[in-house]
């Protein structure tokens, strides 16, 4: 790819980001306010988001914080939480494995919710994903995402009235968004009903985080007793090919 | 220094989630198509798993905001999904409580 085209592609991926940021913006700045609210430092708030970059693991991690709870059942609990991006990784890996081991390895640090869901759907537009792109979107994310932690650090506190706002309640339309965006691929809707149902008995039953891990298992594991008709790794291979300029 | 080191230990073990699964599944040279099924299926069940137990707390306000972001999607993009949303919620919030 020529050097135009990639940068190009990076700010076209950025700008991709803009809504996702939108939606992410109350619980960057919520996640600062809370961690220092539970007694970490700003720099150890910043240092956690930069180093992590997992929103919902990092609330569980400074939930934590605030009780007398050991050390190490604080990482395993940040641990459990990110859990689901094995899924991730092994998913849309199959899609970086024409680039080079280090944009590679910076490709998975960046690979969170919306990062991972934004490029299945690029590769379910285009049959591949570009580096410049996803590091266009990975590093608006990540820079912003470091930012509203600090910003909301020092700031924290002075949103009075979250909920008027729905601040709250964003996060799970901009994900049922994400869900809608596959609605074609095969077998979409039993997969939705199957980890739907069995998400909430886990939540109700286990508890959170469980019912990620336990929720995706049951869609993931009725898909693969019905594997359907579909394009082979190889088919896709040769599009992406076809498609490299 | 023991918050450092929680925040460091949660860093790698996060890292290696994100990078584990690829490598995990790198060392096969052809993936099954089963697996292959399964893989496809990541998006949808993970990100429902969400979005659904919100229904178990949710009000009307909340169901009725999925509800119509949720009908948008069908027509519309991701971003006049996620605004409609937003905007019956935060109307509807104002009226319900």
């Amino acid at each position: 790819m020529s050097e135009v085209n990639a940068k190009r592609e990076f700010w076209r991926g950025a700008r991709a980001g803009v809504p996702i940021i939108v939606a992410v913006v109350p619980f960057g700045l919520l996640f600062g306010a809370l961690a220092v609210d539970n007694g970490l430092s700003l720099v150890q708030a910043v240092l956690m988001s930069a180093t992590i970059f997992g929103g919902a693991s990092q609330m569980v991690g400074i939930e934590l914080f605030g009780q007398k709870i050991s050390p190490l059942l604080i990482v395993f609990s940040i641990f459990a939480v990110n859990f689901r991006h094995v899924l991730y990784s092994a998913a849309i890996g199959r899609h970086f494995a024409r680039w080079p081991s280090l944009k590679q390895a910076v490709a998975f640090f960046l690979l969170t919710d919306p990062q991972y869901a934004e490029a299945e759907r690029k590769v379910e537009e285009t049959g591949k994903v570009g580096f410049a792109w996803y590091l266009g979107m990975g590093l608006a994310l990540y820079l912003t995402w470091v930012a509203e932690s600090f910003l909301g650090a020092l700031f924290g506190g002075l949103i009075s009235n979250p909920e008027a706002l729905g601040l709250d309640f964003l996060l799970p339309i901009y994900f049922l968004g994400l869900v809608m965006e596959f609605r074609k691929r095969p077998l979409w809707l039993p997969v939705v009903l199957a980890s739907g149902a069995a998400s909430m008995l886990a939540y109700k039953f286990v508890g959170s985080p469980w019912h990620v891990s336990l929720g995706a298992l049951v869609g993931i594991a009725l898909a693969a007793s019905m594997p359907a008709k579909r394009q082979t790794a190889s088919d896709l291979a040769m599009t992406t090919e076809r498609s490299e300029p | 220094m023991t918050t450092l080191l929680i925040i460091l230990g949660g860093a790698i073990l996060t890292y290696l989630t994100r990078i584990g699964g690829h490598l995990v599944l790198s060392r096969f040279e052809n993936v099954p198509p089963r697996v292959e099924a399964a893989l496809d299926a990541v998006p949808a069940a993970v990100l429902t798993t969400l979005v659904a137990p919100e229904l178990l707390s949710a009000g009307p306000a909340e169901i009725i905001a999925l509800v119509a972001a949720g009908l948008v999607a069908f027509k519309r993009g991701m971003l006049e999904m996620f605004l409609t949303g937003a905007v019956v919620l935060i109307v509807l919030r104002q009226f319900m409580g």
